[in-house]
């Protein structure tokens, strides 16, 4: 649901008429279609510590660092050195800002207490340092922050109401940007204490701070935007030393460069069964039971990365990175080198020691800081203590968006037995799914690896035996006969009795050749004395033809002569009868 | 220096020190004029020969205005004696005024 909102916000459904200031906050300006609306009057309304000031602060650096707009802040709540010092710590140096005059800080303390009513008054001062400020620094943008305050210090909040609404049309009428902050009301129906957001008409947003099952989560919410198409959803935020940061759920930036490049897992054979590696880019999910070798496989992904001279980054959260160089190094995963070159980046945390905002604002500060092509995140989920809650569900989701939304080829390793609904729904986030599975028999465990779903790729759908050995990782291909999927030593034995069979076959074959071979000879012999005999027969009987006729002329020769010698008649008439 | 003690010691108009007032009004409201008006006749009244008043328009000197924590338009400031004290409005109600600056007895 989110994406169909989201695609239609990029597709351009955002009014072309309306201007937008950015605000520098890169999901705000996302959800926004662009930032606030320029020139007019924007209420961010939020309970205390909601995060309100910082997301003033942050549209007014960002417009004087980065789009030109110079800014006022007038802050009734704090005074000007302590705003300094509060968002020192989240990287805005407002003290060098001011002294460029790039940016106003005008503070002001009510104390109700200090205060005596005494009859008719108006906030002209406020117009005038207003007015004053913005035309010293030439100022676009202005930030109120909290201006409810002087509700309830004054005697007389009729007067104050329309004081206020004076205020939010002269704003209006002056031409620049600006964001109102607000207390969030408790009562029902009201955004803000004071129902200050009937005068802003423009655009309101409600930031809100919850805790759930004891993990921290800030989400923000477009509520209005006049004449402006807006994600309407409440998206989770942070705040971090890089400011604030908006995260739009993954389907935002469904419009990810996807990649045809391949990058080798350093598995030549899951290489193989992906189709010729992962795509650049792409996310691919390990999931597995404890020990079936989830991490030495993101070992093996940032090991071929670094061998290629990319920079690989990898977040542990199960383990130190101490321990997982040494367990990698007796697999011949040798990582230390790639750390020493500054290729690789090991950071490793347990996950019980902060929230999910914070764990995803100090990846964001890695990305950002290392600038890998390719990041292992080993036992993301482990985020949860056990059970994953739709939370970290969201947290693994944007940390997924965060890499790929700049492009990095991720490796996320989740514990998990098999295809659980949890892991289902990050599944739908990744691009790779691949399962390592421990199967037990004769008295040993081996790991059978699967691959679930390839996006983009055919790939095979054969389990592999995925076999960790002193020399890295390896995919070697299980047994499958009338005895089942056999693996480990069952498959070693299993080749071993056919390479048996096959060999008692072969002798087989080769003695009953032999004995043919020998017949055959025989034969032949048998053959070239017959056809000898043959041959002597026909001679004999030739020879005792030619003699028979030779015969029968000497015989009537001799008559012949006889008869002559006689003085006989001829022999015609006389002797022989006809 | 004795520590100006309002509540105990009846006014504070008999300590006989000279009062420092501002008023930082809008030049051209008439609820800045009233102001001044109100508050000059009272201090006549009250503490006559022992005050100053300061006018500061915030139209002509905004930056005063900021730097000194104005926000609503007329207010009357007492910086001193202390502890300071600041009123807002035209000072139409004179009750409020006299009680506001501590000017009458806080028995009466």
């Amino acid at each position: 649901m989110d994406s169909t909102v989201l695609t239609s916000l990029t597709d351009g459904a955002v009014g072309p008429d309306l201007e937008k200031a950015p605000t520098g906050i890169s999901g705000l300006d996302q959800i926004t279609g662009g930032g606030m609306p320029r020139g007019r009057v924007t209420l961010v309304a939020g309970s205390a510590g909601a995060g309100k000031t910082l997301l003033g602060l942050n549209f007014l650096v960002a417009g004087a660092r980065q789009y030109g707009e110079r800014g006022v802040l007038m802050t009734f709540e704090e005074s000007a050195a302590k705003v300094a010092l509060n968002v020192r710590s989240l990287g805005f140096d407002i003290d060098e800002l001011v002294r460029t005059d790039q940016l106003a800080v005008l503070a002001f303390q009510v104390d109700a207490s200090e205060i005596v009513p005494a009859g008719d008054f108006d906030f002209e001062p406020i117009f005038a340092i207003l007015d004053d400020a913005i035309s010293r620094v030439g100022a676009k943008r202005v930030v109120l922050d909290t201006i409810e305050v002087i509700f309830g210090a004054f005697g007389n909040d009729a007067i104050v109401r329309s004081e206020l609404i004076r205020l939010v049309r002269w704003l209006d009428e002056r031409g620049v940007t600006v964001i109102l902050t607000g207390e969030r009301g408790n009562e029902g129906g009201s955004l803000t204490r004071h129902g200050i957001e009937e005068y802003v008409t423009d655009c309101v947003i409600v930031l809100d701070h919850r805790v759930n099952a004891e993990i921290s989560t800030r989400r923000l919410r477009v509520v209005k935007y006049r004449g402006s198409a807006h994600g309407t959803n409440e998206y989770p935020f942070l705040i971090s030393a890089h400011g604030f940061t908006v995260l739009p759920i993954t389907s935002v930036a469904l419009d990810y460069a996807a990649s045809e490049e391949r990058v080798s897992t350093g598995i030549a054979r899951l290489d193989h069964m992906l189709g010729g590696g992962m795509f650049r880019g792409s996310t691919l999910m390990v999931s597995g039971t404890a020990g079936t070798g989830k991490t030495s496989l993101g070992a093996s992904v940032a090991h071929s990365a670094c061998a290629r001279g990319e920079r690989a980054l990898m977040v542990l959260l199960e383990e130190s990175p101490d321990q997982v160089l040494r367990n990698m190094r007796s697999l011949g995963l040798d990582l230390r080198p790639w750390v020493e070159m500054g290729l690789l980046r090991i950071w490793a945390a347990r996950p019980s020691a902060f929230g999910l905002e914070t764990h995803l604002a100090i990846l964001a500060g890695l990305v950002e800081e290392e600038k890998p092509s390719v990041a292992v995140l080993d036992g993301v989920t482990s985020l949860s203590n056990g059970n994953l809650t739709t939370e970290v569900v969201s947290s693994v989701a944007r940390q997924i968006d965060l890499l790929k939304s700049r492009g990095i080829t991720s490796v996320i390793t989740a514990p998990g037995a098999g295809e659980d609904v949890n892991a289902v729904s990050v599944s739908a986030m990744v691009d790779t799914w691949l399962q390592l599975r421990n199967i037990e028999a004769n008295g040993e465990r081996n790991r059978l690896l699967f691959v679930l779903k390839s996006r983009g790729t055919a790939h095979s759908n054969q389990v592999r035996e995925f076999v960790i050995t002193d020399h890295g990782v390896e995919l070697v291909d299980v047994y499958i006969g009338a005895a089942g999927v056999l693996a480990g030593s069952a498959r070693v034995t299993q080749l071993a009795a056919e390479r048996d069979e096959d060999l008692r076959i072969s002798d087989d074959l080769a003695g009953r050749r032999r004995e043919l071979n020998r017949s055959v000879i025989e034969r032949e012999a048998h053959l070239v004395a017959l056809q000898d005999q043959l041959d002597a027969e026909r001679t004999e009987m030739q020879r005792i033809d030619l003699r028979a006729g030779h015969q029968v002329a000497d015989t009537r020769a001799d008559r012949s002569e006889m008869a002559a010698r006689r003085w006989a008649d001829d022999a015609k008439n006389n002797g022989e009868p006809q | 220096m004795t520590e100006p003690h309002p509540a105990s010691d009846g006014t504070d108009a008999d300590t006989g020190e000279q009062w420092d007032l501002v008023v930082y009004v809008t030049n051209a409201s008439p609820k800045g004029q009233r102001a001044i008006e109100n508050l000059k006749r009272a201090c006549e009244e009250h503490l006559p020969g022992r005050y100053k008043i300061e006018i500061v328009d915030v139209l002509q000197n905004p930056r005063r205005a900021a730097a000194d924590n104005i926000l609503a338009a007329p207010t009357v400031v007492r910086r001193f004696p202390s502890p300071i004290r600041k009123l807002v409005g035209d000072l139409s109600d004179s009750d409020r005024l006299l009680l506001g600056l501590e000017l009458r007895p806080s028995g009466s």
